[in-house]
């Protein structure tokens, strides 16, 4: 398969510019996103759509289904989740034996400490409920590292729900114990054995699944991609991380932080942390994409950087294709950033120019989720430590533009004991035989 | 927007029923195993009595096939099979039938998006096919697709599913030229024991919501299930059932011997379907 560099095409530009969006950016519904979102499935699904967006729509409108959410946020996930300042990480941006006072303060949205170790909870935790209210009894999800399965595993688990989980082959290898967790939850895991055997073709499964049993099944999707209503809804089940960042910052600072930073696979907490953000001018927005072994290499997952518009999975978005329309397989250390195409609404924020996305390769990644562990004591999920390296990246710039007292946001979206393996073997921790072990 | 009024589906489905029968619609992927011996298989399922074609683009992530399209898709596209090709495969149809058998092409939407949906339609007429298929591709989301079909003249097939609401049957009925593809169950492509019920309520459902030609597919595979099918709808679309002669390790001739075998008792179900034997 011919594998040409692609170049973004930014030809819809001119129609997208933010100055033309009469509404606040942070309330843009679906199914479109300027150009991107949409509903590119089969007619099958469609009705489910319709009730799902029915169902969303009502229980927006319902001060008993936010109250129930919220009380499982504070009960049972442990909302608000703290704002951490990390100093000693931040002396870094002065460079790597830096000693003393940092250029600029670091702030981590510590959705680590959320139940389950990830910022899935929360959108899991809405979905489950709107299964409830839809009378539907079973729930089938996707998932990569297994962060979205297991959360998906645990909500069912709560809610009283049948789960099946989707995962490819070779990420059921690499994530075993997260396997096991899911089948101690009650989950059933289906290892998905053709195509590339990860993330995407865990989807492509689940889709197939949910066409099929859709009377009574719901597809929990794990991130702000697939067709309307998920992009929108699942912003809106993932914006309290930024509504509580805002107000911390805010408490703490005394102002809004210089920028926001959040690395992002489908995007979903990226977006969950901006969408507070996205209509004050003076937030600089940073997603930090996989930028694997280098987006030269052809290995990678950097959709901006290596992409073009198409079609994926129910939504027409930024991906990584071929001259022939064809998926091209990504790469990166982390599952959770492997995944060929993004949610539209980054495609249309990285349109109109209000968030900018910069690939973090596996090196830069690994780099920054040392210096965290050993400066603060946190060991990140190897898919913040994307948002880590880009924070220390910007921070840097900033410091190097003679900015001083520059104030970074950054979400800190789950925890690391998922990837210990992974990076003791990135280290050279554990001997050869060990490491096999992990695999 | 130019107004068409033939299709040259809806026109061989017509003269289909005026004498006495529905249509068979036969699908194989383009490329498997070869873009060669793909064409030597549609040849030979246009020979052994297919009356309209379906030509698949293979893809990366098909959502709506089942495991022997899937399996039939990832070698096409392993052996290097390009959406281009499918002009390939349409034109040999078309100087192989003299232009009788209409031959459809079924993509996902990526691969045409890809290529440029209007030039796609450009050279899809050229190369004289009917129209396309659109399996993920909704009438709600098809206005570029519209505009090229409408302007080169070519049918528009969307799918209707037995999840479909009286109103969605509507829209889709307006916006389909050609027929509307009923998929007979909620599901994947494969082959299924039984028909049921469902599909010859759905394809009422679908002619009362306006549309005038309507052909069913999904899990359709012997004689018996294609006079059944043959009964009620417009035309009797197959695909797993063919693609599965073609995924054998036998020898390529005796492959295409199973092909036209296959096919031949899938048209001879077409051909009774409306007589007085009938249906079993």
């Amino acid at each position: 398969m011919p594998e040409q560099p692609e170049q973004p095409v930014r030809d819809a530009l001119t129609e997208t510019l933010a100055h033309q969006v009469t509404e606040k950016l942070a309330d843009v519904q679906g199914p479109y996103f300027g150009q991107f979102g949409g509903r590119y499935v089969p007619e099958a699904l469609i009705a489910a759509l319709d009730e799902l967006e029915t169902e969303f729509r009502k229980a927006q409108g319902d001060p008993g289904f936010a109250a129930e959410l919220s009380q499982l946020h504070r009960d049972y996930t442990g909302r608000p989740s703290p704002l951490t300042e990390v100093p000693r990480f931040a002396a870094h941006v002065a460079g790597p034996d830096a000693d003393g006072e940092a250029p600029v303060r670091v702030f981590l949205k510590r959705e680590d400490l959320n139940h389950t170790g990830s910022h899935k909870i929360n959108n899991v935790l809405g979905q489950a409920l709107l299964v409830k209210r839809m009378g539907k009894s079973r729930v089938i999800a996707e998932t990569g590292a297994g962060q979205h399965g297991v959360a998906t595993a645990t909500a069912a688990a709560l809610l009283g729900l049948e789960c099946v989980v989707y995962m490819g082959e070779e990420d059921t290898r690499r994530q075993a114990l997260n396997v096991a967790r899911m089948e101690l939850l009650g989950a059933t895991v289906v290892p998905v054995t053709i195509g590339t055997r990860t993330l995407k073709d865990a989807i492509n499964e689940a889709l197939r699944d949910w066409v099929t049993n859709v009377d009574h099944t719901h597809y929990l999707l794990g991130t702000v991609t697939g067709p309307h209503p998920f992009p929108e809804m699942v912003r809106e089940f993932h914006r309290i991380i930024g509504e509580e960042a805002r107000e911390q910052v805010l408490e703490r600072v005394g102002r809004l932080p210089d920028v926001v930073a959040a690395c992002v696979g489908g995007g979903s907490n990226a977006l969950g942390l901006f969408n507070a953000f996205l209509d004050d001018d003076g937030v600089a927005l940073y997603g930090f994409e996989a930028g694997g072994e280098g987006i030269e290499s052809g290995r990678h997952a950097a959709r901006f950087s290596g992409g073009a518009p198409g079609v994926l999975h129910g939504a027409r978005s930024y991906l990584l294709q071929d001259d022939d329309g064809q998926t091209r397989p990504s790469h990166s250390i982390s599952a959770g950033l492997d995944y060929p195409s993004v949610g539209p609404a980054h495609s249309w924020l990285h349109d109109i120019g209000r968030a900018t996305y910069e690939p973090v390769t596996d090196a830069e990644a690994m780099e920054a989720f040392q210096l965290l562990c050993r400066t603060e004591g946190i060991i990140p999920a190897i898919e913040s430590a994307h948002a880590l390296a880009g924070a220390l990246r910007v921070g840097r710039r900033l410091a190097e533009a003679g900015r001083s007292d520059q104030v970074l946001l950054v979400n800190l979206s789950g925890r690391g004991d998922k990837d210990v393996a992974t990076a003791a073997r990135w280290f050279g921790l554990l001997e050869d035989d060990a490491a096999e072990g992990d695999q | 927007m130019s107004i068409v009024t033939t299709s040259r589906t809806a026109t061989r489905l017509d003269e289909l029923a005026d004498a006495g029968r529905g249509a068979l619609v036969g699908y194989l992927p383009v490329g498997f195993p070869d873009v060669a011996r793909s064409v030597e298989a549609v040849t030979t399922m246009v020979d052994a009595g297919v009356d309209v074609v379906e030509i698949g683009v293979p893809y990366t992530d098909p959502v709506m096939d089942g495991p022997v399209i899937q399996r039939a898709a990832e070698a096409a596209l392993a052996g290097g099979a390009r959406l281009r090709d499918v002009l390939t495969v349409v034109e040999a149809v078309a100087e192989h039938s003299g232009g009788s058998v209409p031959t459809l092409v079924m993509s996902y939407y990526n691969p045409v998006l890809r290529y440029g949906v209007e030039a796609f339609a450009r050279d899809l007429a050229a190369a004289g096919g009917a129209g396309m298929i659109t399996p993920d591709l909704i009438p709600d989301e098809a206005a570029e697709w519209v505009e090229a079909a409408d302007a080169h003249e070519l049918d528009k097939v969307y799918l209707v599913a037995p999840s479909s609401t009286p109103e969605r049957l509507r829209l889709t009925a307006g916006a389909s030229r050609g027929f509307v593809y009923a998929a007979s169950t909620m599901g994947v492509t494969g082959t299924r024991e039984s028909v049921g019920q469902r599909a010859e309520e759905l394809v009422a459902a679908t002619r009362a919501a306006g549309a005038r030609h309507v052909c069913v597919g999904l899990g359709v595979s012997t004689g018996d299930q294609s006079a059944e099918v043959g009964r009620y709808a417009d035309g009797v679309i197959v695909g797993s059932a063919l693609v599965r002669t073609l995924l054998t390790d036998e020898p390529w001739a005796d492959r295409l011997d199973a092909l036209g075998k296959v096919t031949g008792e899938l048209a001879a179900g077409v051909a009774r379907a409306r007589t007085t034997e009938g249906a079993s």
